[in-house]
């Protein structure tokens, strides 16, 4: 559980999704979604594997196209979006992989350099050392400044890529299911990250996950969602006050019960 | 954004048919799109310049082994021949023109094809699995523009320096075995080398060289970033890069040797 108060504002719509679809081929993975996320609220998107939750915010940032469907992000109608307005809102949109997705060739200093010093043009050598020590530093992951990725455990590449996403100060965190395939204590680190940046940068964020302990953990609101719709949304403990057999199936589950 | 959904269920012809064309149809597409960004600045040059070392100067070791031993070995199978008429004095301008018109060319970039191409494919195809493309997009960058145009330019320019440099090596390795059998000196060997090489033989060979720098580099990239399938797919762009660019680097050779003719 939280130990703040989460700054919401529950008037102000930062995703607002309505009627989304989208195929692959014959594989419908999203029936008619719509989800509304408001400013500084953390928003967790529950579903078996291959339900469509990685689709659903791959679509927010644009590398998916939906086939119908609005989806406003920022006030920007994605799917309508130019290459440069795409570009744009992208630096607002922090995206972090199921693996981190660090780039191999480079050293974790350089990972976190790489984007910065891409989008901000003209910026120091100084300048850049001092914001990468920054997100190093929120991380706890100082010591690992010249280390490759290859060097690094599953749980370090993971905060490793939140910090890369954080150096660019996005508005809206997208997480990818951040604890797969990690110990429970490295679990509980990512969930405090998660609930530390959105205390401490301000973000709005969508976690997709299967685990209800990080929903628990991280979690404003829970959406669950089964066959490429959304069949509950609400406070943890509303959610799970069901009958409903995927969402018993899911507690009993995480809970072992 | 992605045309996944856009995807026929039913094939048309056949589905290896279809999938031949769909494939010619994206190649093209991925070319056309190299040229829209290449042409639009900024050029990407630190980048470029890691790409031109990985491709040109690692490259170096092999290539001078491979080159020397090729005009070394051309020499001495091509001796018995010509001393069968007396005419061992013609060896120089026969491995010359043997090997600026054809064999540096093709020996580079057969051996790039194999080197630097499948590196192309495999790294690309695992940046692509893992994510790191998709990772670049959505930190607002090109990735198209940092990896894939980079690496083609790097491609087309270095190869044309490492034919020139493997018909060097070449000639060494040729004027090496001459110089041991026929006791000819330095000075003659190159005199008499270079005595039949025309313009045109240096112009088509390098632009067939720009030609092969082209396709290495451009098949790689095409293989590597439409990559699938996890780890497996990693393998099989790094093979398709391989034998795709060594199909299309003969059947370019046939068709400029008939253009380049057709001027003599």
């Amino acid at each position: 559980m939280k130990n703040f108060k989460p700054n919401i504002d529950w008037q102000d719509k930062v995703i607002d999704i309505k009627d989304l679809f989208k195929s692959f081929g014959s594989n419908h993975v999203l029936r008619g979604i719509s989800l509304e996320v408001h400013k500084g609220e953390n928003v967790v998107v529950l579903g078996r594997s291959g339900t469509g939750k990685s689709v659903l915010i791959k679509i927010m940032v644009g590398l998916l196209s939906p086939d119908s469907g609005e989806v406003n992000v920022l006030g920007k109608e994605v799917p309508t979006l130019s290459v440069q307005e795409l570009r744009e809102l992208r630096l607002r949109v922090g995206f972090c992989f199921q693996n981190g997705a660090l780039y191999d060739s480079m050293t974790v200093g350089e990972n976190l350099a790489f984007p910065l010093k891409r989008n901000t043009p003209g910026i120091s050598r100084a300048k850049v050392k001092e914001m990468v020590a920054n997100v190093l530093d929120a991380v706890g992951l100082s010591q690992t400044l010249d280390q490759m990725p290859s060097e690094l455990s599953g749980g370090q590449r993971k905060r490793i890529g939140i910090a890369r996403t954080l150096i660019l100060r996005p508005d809206i965190m997208l997480y990818d299911e951040p604890t797969a395939g990690l110990d429970p204590i490295t679990c509980t680190e990512i969930n405090n990250l998660i609930n530390e940046v959105q205390q401490r940068f301000n973000t709005t964020s969508i976690i997709i996950t299967h685990d209800l302990t990080c929903a628990k953990a991280v979690g404003d609101t829970i959406v669950v969602m089964k066959e490429g719709k959304f069949i509950k949304r609400g406070p943890f403990d509303e959610v799970f006050d069901s009958n409903d057999e995927l969402i018993r199936e899911f507690y009993d589950y995480n809970f072992i019960q | 954004m992605d045309s996944s959904s856009g995807q026929p269920e039913k094939p048309v012809v056949s589905r290896g048919l279809d999938n031949f064309f769909l494939d010619i149809y994206s190649i093209f597409q991925f070319i056309k799109r190299f040229f829209r960004e290449a042409l639009r600045p900024p050029l990407e040059v630190k980048e470029f310049i890691r790409q031109c070392y990985m491709v040109g100067y690692k490259s170096l070791a092999l290539i001078t082994m491979t080159g020397f031993i090729t005009g070394l070995v051309f020499t001495k199978q091509s001796r018995p021949s010509l001393s069968e008429f007396g005419a061992t004095s013609w060896l120089p301008s026969l491995i010359a023109i043997a090997v600026v018109r054809a064999l540096a060319p093709l020996v580079t970039s057969l051996i790039c094809a194999g080197k630097v191409g499948s590196s192309i494919g495999a790294e690309l195809a695992s940046m692509k699995v893992t994510e790191q493309i998709d990772a670049m997009e959505v930190s607002a960058i090109n990735p198209f523009k940092y990896l894939v145009v980079t690496r083609v330019l790097a491609t087309t320019v270095c190869i044309p320096i490492l034919v020139c440099y493997t018909g060097l090596v070449a000639m060494l390795g040729s004027y090496l075995d001459i110089h041991l059998n026929e006791h000819t000196s330095f000075v003659t060997f190159f005199q008499n080398a270079f005595k039949n090489i025309t313009f045109l033989d240096f112009g088509t060979t390098v632009f067939k060289a720009i030609a092969y720098g082209f396709t290495i580099g451009i098949v790689g990239c095409f293989q590597g970033w439409r990559a699938s399938q996890g780890t497996q797919g990693v393998g099989k762009a790094a093979n398709v890069s391989v034998v795709v660019s060594m199909f299309l680097i003969f059947l370019e050779e046939v068709v400029i040797v008939q253009v380049a003719n057709a001027f003599r």
